[in-house]
Formats: C-alpha cells, sequence, structure tokens
C-alpha cells in the first residue's frame, strides 16, 4: 500500500476539519495550481491554542498531514506549537512515502502562518526567523509567478 | 460492491487468452528456432497467431513483429523512422502535444541527436485534424507520428485522413493504436497506416507481449541485438505462450467488436449523464469521437488522488491525471494540452469501462462518485471560496 494504517485513518476520518467563526489566526500555504492548498483557523487563548480548524485542497497524505498536525497542536502553548516540524507529523503518521514529505512541509507552515498572522493582527511582536519565507520557498518550482 | 473501472490502464485477462497461453507453457514449450518437433510445433503456432493479428488489421502476416508491448512497438518504430530519415537527410518529425510517454520521450531524445520535433496542439475536443498534419509537413518531414485514440480521455482521431495526407506527401505514418485495437474497428490499408502499436492487456490479453505492424518495404531498426528472431528485427527467443494469449484475446474482442461497442457505449453515455449532473464539473474531450468505454471528468475544488483512494474505499478502481497520481509535481500533460487549467486537471477522473461492466455497476458509480466529490469539496479550501464568491468557478 501507498501509505500507513494512520495516513489512512487520518485521511478517511480526519480530525478538526472544517472552518471557525472569528478566528484569531489564519494561515494558508500551497497553491492550487500545484495540487496543494492548507488552510488552518486558530482560536488563541492566553497563548494556547483552545481550538483548531482545517481545511485541505489536496491528496490523501496533505489531508492526512494537515489532521494529524492539527491534532498534535490543538490545546498547546504557542511557542510548542511553533516548535512543531514536518518530521515530527510525518513520523506521527507513521511515516509518508519520500515524494509526499512536502505535504508534511505544507502542515508545519500552515501552523506557522496561521500563528504569524495573529501575532501581527495583534501588534505582537515575533521573530521574523521563526516563520517561513515563502517568498524564497523552492517547493512549487514548476509554478510561475501567480505562484506564492 | 467492487467496480473495476480502470480498464484503458489495463485489463482482466479473458478466459479464452489464458486457456490459448497454458498448452505453450505445459506441453508445447519448445523453443520456436528449435528445428526438432516440439520447437516446430512452436513455431507453427507462431505463424498462426501471425496471421490471426494481421488479418484484424487487414495486413499480410510479415508486416507483424511481435514485441514486447505498446511501449516498445512505439519506441521501434519512431527509431527506424528516424534511422530512415536520417540517410536521407530529412530530419523534421510531427506529432501530437498529448501522445502516450512512449512517444514523447522517444521524441525527446530524438531531439537532443538533432532532429526537430513539431507537436501539434490538440483542440479543447481532444481531436486534431489531417489540415495541421498537412500544414506541418516540410520536405525534410521522416515521420508523422499520431495516436489513433488518447489514452486519457479516450478521443478517437481522423486516421484515415491523416493517413490520406502523409501517404499523399511521401511521409512514414506511425499511430499508437494501443488504447483503439480490439475496442474500434482498424484498418491499416484503408486508412495507408505505415506503421501501428498495440499492447494485449488492453484488450483481456497478457501483460508484456504486444505487436508493431509495418508496411512491407519500410526497413525496421532493432532495439534488441542478438539471435535472428523476428527476422533480425527483434532478437530474443519469442515469448509463445503471451503471443498466443495475444492472438486468442484480439480475435475474440474483434469478432465481438460490434456488439461491444453498443453495449459499452451506452453504459459509458449513462455514467457521463450521471456524473455531469454533479455542479461544476465538465467532460474531457469530444462528447461523440470517443472510445466507448471511456469517460473523463474534471470536478472543480477537488484533487485527484484523493478523489481515488476514497472511490478505492469503495470498492472502485479509477484513475486520475493529477499531479500526485502522475508522480510529478504537474498534472496530466493530455489535460494542459486540451485547455484545462493546471487546477482543474489536478481535480480529473477517468474510468473506463468493458464489456464485464454491469448496469448496476454504472448505477454504483453514478450514486457513489457524486458522495465522494462532494465530501471532498466539504474539505477544500478552494471550493469554499468559490462558494463565498472569493473566486470565479472555472467551471461554469
Amino acid at each position: 500500500m501507498l501509505y500507513s494504517e494512520k495516513v489512512m485513518d487520518h485521511f478517511t476520518h480526519p480530525r478538526n476539519v472544517g472552518t471557525m467563526e472569528n478566528p484569531d489566526g489564519v494561515g494558508e500555504v500551497g497553491n492550487a495550481k500545484c495540487g496543494d492548498i492548507m488552510r488552518i483557523y486558530l482560536k488563541i487563548d492566553h497563548d494556547t491554542i483552545s481550538d483548531v480548524k482545517f481545511e485541505t485542497f489536496g491528496c490523501g497524505s496533505a489531508i492526512a498531514s494537515s489532521s494529524m498536525a492539527t491534532e498534535m497542536i490543538k490545546g498547546k502553548p504557542l511557542p510548542e506549537a511553533l516548535a512543531l516540524t514536518n518530521k515530527a507529523v510525518a513520523e506521527a503518521l507513521d511515516g509518508l512515502p519520500a515524494h509526499k514529505m512536502h505535504c508534511s512541509v505544507l502542515a508545519e507552515e500552515a501552523i506557522k502562518a496561521a500563528i504569524q498572522n495573529y501575532y501581527e493582527k495583534n501588534g505582537i511582536a515575533y521573530d521574523a526567523d521563526q516563520f517561513p519565507d515563502c517568498g524564497s520557498c523552492t517547493h512549487c518550482a514548476s509554478c510561475d509567478s501567480e505562484g506564492n | 460492491m467492487k467496480v473495476y473501472a480502470d480498464n484503458a490502464a489495463t485489463t482482466k485477462m479473458s478466459r479464452k487468452s489464458i486457456e490459448a497461453m497454458l498448452p505453450y507453457m505445459e506441453k508445447e514449450y519448445g523453443n520456436p528456432s528449435s528445428l526438432y518437433r516440439l520447437g516446430q510445433q512452436a513455431a507453427e503456432a507462431l505463424d498462426e497467431a501471425r496471421e490471426t493479428v494481421a488479418r484484424y488489421l487487414n495486413c499480410t502476416p510479415a508486416e507483424i513483429t511481435f514485441t514486447s508491448g505498446g511501449s516498445e512497438s512505439d519506441n521501434q518504430a519512431i527509431l527506424s523512422a528516424a534511422v530512415i530519415g536520417e540517410r536521407k537527410g530529412r530530419k523534421h518529425i510531427i506529432s501530437t502535444a498529448f501522445e502516450h510517454h512512449a512517444v514523447l520521450h522517444m521524441l525527446e531524445k530524438l531531439e537532443k541527436q538533432g532532429f526537430e520535433v513539431t507537436l501539434l496542439d490538440v483542440h479543447e475536443n481532444g481531436i486534431i485534424s489531417a489540415e495541421q498534419v498537412e500544414k506541418a509537413i516540410r520536405p525534410e518531414t521522416c515521420l508523422v507520428t499520431v495516436m489513433y485514440a488518447n489514452n486519457e480521455i479516450g478521443t478517437i482521431q481522423p486516421i484515415e485522413q491523416i493517413g490520406k495526407v502523409c501517404r499523399s506527401h511521401g511521409v512514414i505514418f506511425h499511430t499508437d493504436a494501443v488504447q483503439a485495437a480490439g475496442h474500434i474497428p482498424i484498418d491499416v490499408q484503408k486508412e495507408n497506416i505505415d506503421m501501428l502499436s498495440l499492447s494485449a492487456h488492453k484488450f483481456h490479453g497478457p501483460k508484456g507481449i504486444g505487436a508493431l505492424y509495418v508496411k512491407k518495404g519500410i526497413p525496421l531498426t532493432s532495439l534488441i541485438e542478438g539471435g535472428a528472431q523476428e527476422r533480425g528485427k527483434r532478437a530474443g527467443t519469442e515469448n509463445v505462450p503471451a503471443i498466443m494469449g495475444m492472438a486468442a484475446a484480439f480475435e475474440d474482442i474483434c469478432t465481438r467488436m460490434d456488439g461491444n461497442s453498443r453495449k459499452i457505449s451506452k453504459l459509458r453515455d449513462q455514467l457521463i449523464d450521471g456524473l455531469l449532473t454533479i455542479p461544476h464539473s465538465i467532460l474531457n474531450g469530444d462528447r461523440d469521437k470517443r472510445l466507448p468505454g471511456n469517460v473523463n471528468i474534471c470536478f472543480e475544488g477537488i484533487e485527484g488522488e484523493s478523489l481515488l483512494l476514497l472511490l478505492d474505499e469503495k470498492g472502485i478502481s479509477a484513475s486520475s491525471g493529477s499531479a500526485c497520481t502522475s508522480g510529478s509535481l504537474d498534472p496530466s500533460h493530455v489535460l494542459l494540452a486540451i485547455g484545462r487549467p493546471h487546477e482543474i486537471a489536478h481535480g480529473s477522473l477517468r474510468l473506463s469501462i468493458c464489456e464485464t461492466n454491469t448496469e448496476e455497476e454504472i448505477r454504483y458509480l453514478i450514486r457513489e462518485v457524486p458522495k465522494v466529490v462532494e465530501y471532498l469539496r466539504s474539505l477544500s479550501p478552494v471550493w469554499r471560496d468559490l462558494q463565498e464568491g472569493k473566486k470565479d468557478y472555472v467551471i461554469q
């Protein structure tokens, strides 16, 4: 099989799917041209992620990665959520095929983008180095300038 | 319910094909090149198989070379025409943007060796015209290679007209008929085809076997050097069981073509009508000039791999042209060639049916596919933006 049982479980029964009224932070990464977009909504109370929702357009591993990543940050303080790596997401899914690792990267980046959005909306100072620089991202090398 | 709807990928072997193979594995296992009886019986069987394949293409047995399948046939046909062209200083080849990779990658290789390749644009309906071919022909053109029917969107090309144009300009005409052979009538003489590739596993024969028809007088260049099998044009001991299986499968499907075609087209049309009731969906390829079993539809707002995985959960085997299923970052070159934007091409579904698919199965597909599409749209930020009017629908 292409995917582990864990991936299939999170793909066929994704956790935290949906949208959110008045989210404190929203992050979106990816590009429809490349075939995957992830959007993460966060509710933040006292620097802790009290609720998280996601929407994903993409393949099975993209949906499973979003589902797993949202589970891993729910209820966690922001610094902990910011420390989540794509590798940790992939490991929690019992691995992803090599050519699907970028799906876990998207999950990590979507969370970071949502937290960055929260900081910016609330005028909270943050260390820009902690966040991905989409301008220099080479993941979507095949996309033209309309891309991210 | 289990529904196998990926017959353009491969087919289940027919009983007749399997039974035709067994004797050549168990009893008549001789090498056709051996002079004793066991070998000669195998050689005679090969002759019969060659006659059978030739009969249903309307050529002579000597014009049939057995190969390992469609890719080898395509490679050998193109290389042979290139060798002939190079000898005459004609190094221009015409093909189309939506050929199979067995053709396109061979052409890319020849480009690196100094050949010039013109890939004709494909219209939105997935069909090219003989006029396009004629306009592209130059004095130095050595080959026109145009597929008989497209493997993804099933569109049937005007092969007879293209053959006529090529013949009148003295250009070799090759057609990759891997999807067409056994499914729609082919007559290499009437259609002025000089070279034609076919593959057994697309018509209920075994995998790893195919044929290349080459009109008498056109010299083939070998891809495999060795013994004198296939008149020295394809070395290696012949795969007698597979060749027997191919001939039996081809005869079986060709003799039942009319009835099959009527039955399968009817199911195909039901399926197309049923699936196009899904909002913001569009059929890829001409509605009428398409293979009897091919359905290919794009659904806006979703991605094909996740669609296939969820259909698999429901027992449905299908295919998609999304990047994730093609193993590259780009979606299907065929869907891009007919003008579908990337984000739409990612959401494609190909269902390819055959005579063993039932009306009940078609009803199951019409019931289950919309549910999966709807579910994936409910997860999709792209779909949300479309629904909320933040973006415009590409498919109305």
